[in-house]
């Protein structure tokens, strides 16, 4: 009964002065909205950032057979046979591997007409593309049937081309020697340019490995396998996958070396790692801030929004409010404004969020924590506020109250 | 005057306030009673307690020692709380400058002290809102907000106000003392008119001129009780008003 009497002059004093009510509000809602947006500009940048990491193949894993002593003289891992096909059909099936390509390479010269250059050739699968975030640019790329039929056919990369088609030509559905063999180029790849060691990653010839294998060097081992790990997090995991496998099917026994290598690119996943580490910190230090601002700034708007009404509330008690009549009056109000701020603060959020992803073109990400953290700490903060000056002024002489000035 | 209600009785009435190391006596044993019906202004100059006396009399603070009972019922040993219910029964406060709630309509002013009584419903809230206005002239302007009337309207309402919870004890300080002369009558001549209703009141007023308009003045001087005048011929106020020149250009 009480209640609905507080609940009305709260209401009725909100609404007496909607401009005073409108700024304490615009506290909260640029508080709980610059967090929100925030945080949503920085997690967005941090998943672009870890995207492009990710797709310089962090999280790559190259096995190459071991190199083992043979009485006593330590051969050189190329010489090893020790990978079969068989190998890599096994490992395609573990549940850590995204994909996976055997390997095989040859070195040699191409001759196109009167134009000739040494290059590798690399005998794989079509997931190599996948694995070594390679695209073709031009043409298509080769078939499981191609492979089935080891097909005479090749991709060539960028700097391939250069050397055999000077002229421009299209050199798709050309035919070019590798040694003796004509493989008919199918497409061509799109450049990648130099890589970290300052090697031509452009410099290359794809084909199938059957080819490789059967028309090229007429081996029936394979040099090594590429794959890749679903999640670099995961790559660790897939390398012990792999590695148990690998160490069964070459029945190696318990306590023995294995007979077979396998790397990943550490380096690159330690800088996916650390840079990760930083953009946490960086958002860390981004939420702190803004809700440090936005809590002073609606701490002082409270505050003096109470504040300037030390007479209203003098003149309140006068006329018989009790100190507990105006404390229940002005949390109510508090509560309504900061909620209500609040919520409004959660769209604005959304709405600025997805403004900069249109308009910027910036990728953003809302976090849900960030709009549950600058809620309550906005809304807590707006409460405390608006409560502690009203406890002070319930506390004061009616007499003081409404003679202050 | 023995036959009618006691509403006021002080006695022996002390306050003394700490300020620093000093200690200040505002009262200094200060007896009276007031009874229903009359309207008694209390007069003094600045620093002659009769702020202090206006706020024990209006339960806003509580004195040092001595008694103080209004409508039958002993204020000094009550706690805050009591106090403001009190208030909200049986005292109208009129102040000096009006305070009355900005950009809020007169009715809503006036229904303020109702507001914090809950055994008034809404709706007779409204209609004793009305009716109190209505008896203070201002029929017209029950929906006109507190920053669209003049000095004189806005003392009028908070008048209303001060009646609305039909007290028994209605207390002015310095109700004109914002207000040119012309207006000034105008208010006396409502309290006057109040008076003759029947109403108790107490004006608090540092200005000579006024006590020729109540019923008994009461002159404080340092603290204490100087003179306690009965006047049984008080002047018309209308008359007053009615004798100043229409325009004062």
């Amino acid at each position: 009964m009480k209640f609905i009497n507080i609940l009305k002059i709260a209401i009725k004093a909100l609404n007496n002065n909607k401009l005073r009510c409108f700024l304490t509000m615009l506290g909260i809602i640029i508080g709980v909205a610059s967090v929100i947006t925030m945080l949503a500009i920085g997690q967005g940048s941090k998943d672009s950032i870890k995207a492009q990491i990710s797709e310089m193949g962090s999280n790559m894993i190259m096995i190459h057979p071991g190199s083992m002593q043979r009485g006593g003289v330590r051969q050189s891992s190329d010489d090893m046979q020790s990978l079969q096909v068989s190998d890599y059909e096994a490992l395609a099936e573990l549940p850590g591997v995204a994909a996976i390509s055997p390997s095989v390479n040859s070195g040699g010269q191409l001759v196109f007409g009167n134009n000739n250059y040494p290059s590798t050739i690399y005998g794989i699968t079509p997931e190599y593309l996948d694995i070594r975030k390679l695209k073709v640019a031009e043409g298509t790329m080769f078939t499981e049937h191609d492979i089935k039929t080891a097909a005479k056919v090749c991709i060539l990369g960028k700097t391939v081309v250069d050397n055999l088609f000077p002229n421009g030509e299209d050199p798709i559905g050309r035919v070019v020697r590798f040694g003796s063999i004509p493989l008919t180029v199918i497409g061509v790849l799109e450049s990648k340019g130099t890589n970290s060691m300052g090697m031509d990653q452009d410099d290359v010839v794809l084909a199938p490995y059957t080819t490789v294998m059967k028309r090229i060097l007429a081996i029936d081992y394979i040099q090594g396998i590429f794959a890749s790990a679903v999640d670099e997090a995961e790559t660790e995991a897939t390398i012990e996958e792999i590695t148990a496998m690998l160490r069964l099917r070459h029945k190696i026994k318990e306590g023995a070396d294995d007979d077979f290598d396998i790397r990943s690119q550490q380096e690159l996943s330690e800088m996916m790692n650390s840079t990760s580490d930083m953009m946490t910190i960086l958002l860390a230090c981004i939420a702190g801030i803004s809700l440090l601002v936005g809590g002073i700034g609606i701490m002082n708007i409270m505050y003096v929004s109470v504040t300037e009404r030390t007479r209203e509330i003098g003149l309140r008690m006068s006329i018989g409010a009790r100190g507990i009549d105006i404390l229940s009056q002005f949390l109510i109000e508090a509560v309504i404004i900061s909620v209500t701020g609040g919520i409004i603060g959660i769209l604005l959020g959304f709405l600025a969020s997805w403004l900069v992803t249109v308009i910027v073109n910036w990728p953003v990400s809302i976090q849900m924590y960030s709009v549950v953290l600058s809620f309550v700490v906005c809304t807590v903060t707006g409460v405390f506020f608006g409560w502690y000056p009203a406890r002070k002024a319930s506390n004061l002489d009616p007499i003081e109250a409404i003679r202050y000035e | 005057m023995s036959e009618k209600k006691e509403i006021i009785r002080v006695e022996k009435l002390r306050r003394e306030f700490k300020v620093g190391d000093e200690t200040v006596k505002a009262l200094r044993g200060v007896s009276f009673t007031i009874h229903e019906g009359e309207f008694v202004t209390i007069m003094g100059t600045s620093g002659s307690g009769k702020s202090t006396l206006l706020n024990i009399l209006g339960c806003l603070d509580t004195p040092t020692s001595g008694d103080y009972v209004l409508d039958g019922i002993s204020v000094r040993t009550m706690s805050k709380n009591q106090r403001a219910v009190i208030r909200n029964r049986k005292i109208g406060f009129v102040f000096q400058n009006y305070n009355l709630l900005p950009k809020t309509t007169s009715v809503e002013n006036v229904e303020l002290p109702l507001l914090y009584n809950s055994s008034v419903s809404s709706q007779e809230r409204r209609e004793r809102a009305i009716r109190a206005l209505k008896s203070v002239g201002l029929g017209e302007r029950l929906y006109h907000k507190s920053n669209q009337m003049s000095g004189g309207q806005q003392q009028r309402v908070a008048i209303a106000r001060a009646l609305v919870n039909d007290p028994v004890i209605i207390l002015a300080d310095e109700a004109t003392g914002n207000l040119d002369t012309r207006t000034s009558f105008s208010i006396l001549v409502l309290f006057q008119h109040l008076h003759r209703e029947g109403r108790t009141i107490i004006f608090v007023t540092h200005n000579p001129e006024l006590a020729a308009y109540s019923s008994r003045n009461i002159m404080l001087r340092d603290g204490k009780v100087v003179s306690d005048t009965y006047n049984d011929e008080p002047l018309s106020a209308l008359s007053a008003l009615e004798a100043l020149p229409k325009d004062n250009d």
